[in-house]
């Protein structure tokens, strides 16, 4: 609407701050996400018990006093097994957002500014690549290279390049006919250095914010292949396993399956409310009184 | 309308060729090679040759990649190393239950996600948007499989509601009964895509003159909405769905495995656990050229919705 | 004028005002103006100064969040437009007052017909079949001289141009013979050619069906060529109400007169033309004094303390809200 409430005097930060400050689902997922970070690594001071050990006489027990969230098949306690899973499940999805992050965005920027034939392309195969679900690339990445943690991470790195290419390019295209970067151009600038210093620092706050979204879909792409079994293979704690483990007992002893999906919940949500509530702030379209 | 589908149509064909190559090529990357991966690591010198010779591995690349084509396009997409079944047969097979599943979990979350979502971009801020968004936020969060172990748990387990495994009885009323959980974990994921999207679009239309337009003419609140926000804000939302197809393929694996279904996503997980390369390589190119369908399919819904998009 | 007419259109201290940062702050401070009927009333001033805003209150088009009326009247035949229902505000508009706005490329709806459109205001405020109302609608585009207009009916905004589009705008507000037309800028997003023409019919159309029309516009050349009486609006106010002939040969107000300077004319090289210094100050910085005092040449110190009225500037019917004006105009 064109409603003339244009002069407004309230600087930029301070309205980022007053649109965050107001959303009481930002403050829940930067509490949980807070709480989930601490944990991990703080997770030697804080396992009540070593999360490899097992102990044969209590098999499946249930939550108790000794054991909060009970025991798994080998005796082993589930609580520490829980609090040292966090570690592979916030290590595999932040280091797979930075792979996926740096080649996605090198790709899209490049695309973007060179345009012409090589974008054309470029973008077909990612479209191609957006719309395979990533579960199955990655179930199928993992399957041909076999179960680790470094094919894990390459994985789901391949399965959100495309994702960071498109946020990338998008906005290139519209600042390398910018007056700063011709400009530049004329100066005689080589294009690495303009899409270095000119193009890449205005579309980082984008490629930040949505990583954090994208990062929620990297921890639950890891939970989903070590649930199949494709994740890092055993005794490594990882939430995917252990829930594995639980639904082979799921008759039994609901609690083996129960807290680690609750903790896969807990931490996707927690990411997904923080990387909603910094996309609502910076779409202008999404923004406003 | 029938130049634009036409168009789109052929669009799709290089499409189909980029994946198709990815997907050759991804099989070929293997470690070692298909042969030894599906032999083990016992296997005899012999008995590899013998292997690569039947899956012609020992032709040159070029060839190998004309072959692959060449079957694919033929329809022959090989035998499941397992059961002796040719890929397709397999599929065959399977294939109602999974439409079944899907259709079913596609309308559940349309008919669920799309008041709803309406509804939180009406009451922009108001309790309903919170609570809306925040279901819909925890519906994103759920990997497929958590949601469906705790729906299994409560429903099935606790409650008794539902059976725990699929029944493969023929009484119409059992197997509804055992389509729900399933039905409804997919559904409940799709939902809170939905009500993302149709928020935020609707948010999005709301805004427009156009809608001021209308205002300003007499419309009514009720008609508001139907008339002259749903249409345009639908648009997205038949992307959304378009593109959520891949994903409820990738979630369907995951509750098919979890309801213990029979279903595509059953026939992936055995032929994972059973390192039968062929049929995953065959399903691998099935749900290639279904997705590919499906985006199609979005863009012709999406001309139908949008007059603008024929004239382009 | 011997006897004296109802107003098609009375605003009594009309006050609205938008929430930002959690806080309210008016956007229209107690505008006061009748519209006569048959009249033509232009509605001047910067952007920000608040003419879109009365003209959306009087229809109450502000958007629900963030917008509210606070005080005052909008009476029409009658009634007090502030006060009534929703369900029947929304009899009147379309129907007794209707509104064309800025922006033709987007105030249509891009999915239906052109012809729907036309007709849907049709069928909502006087019924009938669908059949009637699409037919009614062919002779409105016919009205508005949108060349073949059988064929034109059933395409899609998207395949007509801005002017064509602002035709239709109007076909649309004329469809139900409103007895008072807004019109927000409506030529302001026109090529100048097609804005004469656009102009030049808004007045005969006017004329035919016998409507009062409130012309908002920042374009003082449009005022001269279309209105009767004009009021300049600042910061929310109206600063001068007078006749269009008035205004221009004894512009009252300092505001006034530096908008008619800083406006491009063809009895004057246009070298002469003077921007006006500053700029409408913001929602929530209105100065307590006279709004316009940090801009004006002529200020002195009772300017910043007092809040100066509209009162009569001793010309009748010309009303100027500015105490220390030179006597005789500040030209």
């Amino acid at each position: 609407m064109t409603i003339e409430v244009a002069s407004v005097a309230v600087s930029q930060p301070s309205r980022l701050w007053l649109v965050f400050s107001r959303n009481p689902l930002f403050w829940l997922g930067a509490l949980l996400l807070a709480i989930i970070i601490m944990v991990s690594v703080l997770a030697p001071l804080i396992a009540p018990h070593d999360p490899l050990e097992q102990n044969i006489v209590a098999r499946l027990e249930p939550p108790s006093a000794e054991f909060l969230f009970g025991t798994d098949n080998y005796g082993r306690d589930v609580l520490s097994r829980l609090i040292y899973g966090a570690r592979i499940s916030l290590m595999v999805g932040f280091v797979a957002i930075l792979i996926a992050m740096t080649i996605g965005c090198t790709i899209g920027i490049v695309a973007g500014y060179i345009g012409g034939a090589l974008d054309q392309l470029v973008m077909g195969v990612l479209d191609v690549m957006l719309s395979f679900p990533a579960l199955l690339l990655g179930l199928m990445i993992a399957a041909m290279l076999g179960a680790s943690l470094q094919n894990l991470i390459i994985a789901i790195a391949i399965t959100e390049i495309a994702p960071f290419a498109r946020v990338a390019r998008a906005p290139t295209i519209a600042l390398k006919q910018q007056d700063f970067v011709m400009a530049g151009r004329a100066l005689g600038f080589g294009p690495v250095r303009i899409m270095g210093v000119h193009i890449l620092p205005n579309l980082i706050s984008d490629v930040v914010v949505m990583s954090s979204l994208w990062m929620a879909s990297a921890i639950r792409t890891e939970a989903s292949l070590s649930f199949i079994g494709l994740g890092v293979p055993p005794p490594t704690p990882t939430w995917g396993s252990m829930i594995r483990e639980g639904f082979d007992n799921i008759l039994d002893a609901w609690w083996l399956a129960v807290f680690p999906s609750l903790a896969i919940l807990l931490t996707v949500l927690a990411l997904n409310l923080l990387g909603d509530a910094l996309r609502d702030a910076i779409d202008p379209k999404l923004r406003g009184e | 309308m029938i130049s634009f589908a036409c168009k789109r149509l052929l669009l799709a064909i290089p499409t189909l060729f980029v994946m198709l190559t990815a997907i050759f090529v991804l099989v070929r990357l293997v470690p070692g090679d298909a042969a030894s991966v599906i032999l083990g690591d016992q296997a005899t010198e012999a008995s590899l040759r013998a292997m690569r010779a039947r899956l012609g591995l020992d032709q040159p690349i070029q060839v190998q990649y004309l072959h692959f084509l060449r079957d694919v396009l033929t329809g022959n997409l090989g035998r499941s190393l397992s059961s002796g079944r040719t890929v397709v047969q397999e599929v065959l097979l399977v294939l109602p239950s999974t439409i079944q599943l899907t259709l079913a979990a596609i309308t559940i979350g349309i008919v669920l996600g799309l008041p709803l979502g309406i509804l939180a971009a009406l009451g922009r801020n108001s309790w309903i948007d919170y609570v809306s968004r925040l279901v819909s936020l925890v519906g994103l969060s759920f990997p497929a499989f958590v949601s469906g172990i705790l729906l299994l748990i409560i429903f099935a387990i606790h409650l008794g509601w539902f059976p725990v495994l699929t029944s493969d009885s023929t009484d119409p009323l059992e197997r509804l009964r055992s389509l729900a959980l399933p039905a409804l974990n997919l559904g409940l994921i799709l939902m809170a895509y939905v009500v993302r999207v149709t928020r935020s679009s609707m948010l999005g239309v709301l805004g427009e003159d156009y809608i001021r337009t209308a205002r300003a003419k007499g419309v009514t609140p009720m008609r508001l909405v139907m008339r002259h926000a749903l249409r345009n804000g639908l648009i997205p939302v038949v992307t959304v769905v378009g593109l959520y197809f891949g994903t409820l393929i990738g979630n369907s694996v995951l509750t098919e495995i979890i309801f213990n279904r029979p279903g595509l996503g059953k026939l992936i997980f055995g032929a994972l656990n059973s390192r039968d390369y062929t049929l995953l390589e065959g399903l691998m190119i099935i749900f290639a050229i279904c997705v590919i369908v499906v985006n199609t399919l979005t863009d012709i819904t999406y001309g139908l919705i949008d007059p603008r998009v024929k004239y382009k | 004028m011997t006897s004296f007419p109802r107003p098609a259109l009375d605003l009594r201290n009309l006050r609205t005002e938008f929430r930002i940062g959690g806080r309210w702050y008016p956007a229209v401070r107690n505008v006061s103006v009748s519209l006569m009927p048959n009249e033509t009333l232009a509605v001047v001033g910067e952007s920000g100064s608040g003419k879109s805003v009365t003209a959306l209150s009087i229809l109450r088009l502000l958007p629900h969040a963030g917008a509210r009326i606070q005080g005052g009247e909008v009476l029409f035949e009658g009634q007090d437009l502030v006060t009534l229902s929703e369900r029947d505000m929304s009899t009147i508009r379309g129907n007794s007052i209707a509104m064309i706005f800025q922006e033709p490329m987007t105030s249509l709806n891009p999915t239906m017909t052109v012809g729907d459109q036309i007709a849907e205001a049709i069928l909502i405020h006087r019924g009938g079949s669908r059949m009637e109302a699409k037919a009614k609608a062919l002779r409105l585009l016919d009205e508005v001289k949108i060349p073949s207009p059988k064929s034109r009916l059933d395409e899609y905004p998207h395949q007509f141009s801005g002017g064509m589009r602002q035709r239709v705008m109007i076909a649309m507000a004329l469809a139900c013979h409103p007895r008072v037309l807004l019109a927000d800028e409506p030529t302001t997003a026109l090529d100048v050619t097609i804005q004469a023409q656009v102009l030049s019919q808004l007045e005969e159309l006017k004329q035919a069906y016998g409507m009062s029309m409130l012309f908002i516009t920042h374009n003082l050349g449009v005022v001269a060529q279309i209105a009767d009486r004009v009021a300049v609006m600042y910061a929310g106010e109206i600063v001068e109400l007078a006749t269009v002939d008035a205004l221009f040969a004894k512009p009252m107000h300092p505001y006034t007169a530096a908008l008619l300077r800083a406006m491009p004319r063809a009895d004057r090289a246009n070298e002469s033309l003077e921007p006006i210094p500053g700029s409408v100050p913001a929602l929530s910085a209105v100065p307590t004094g006279c709004a316009y005092a940090p801009r004006c040449p002529f200020k002195d110190r009772s300017c910043t303390e007092l809040h100066p009225e509209l009162v009569s500037s001793g010309d009748p019917g010309h009303l100027v809200r500015c105490p220390v004006r030179p006597v005789g105009g500040v030209h």
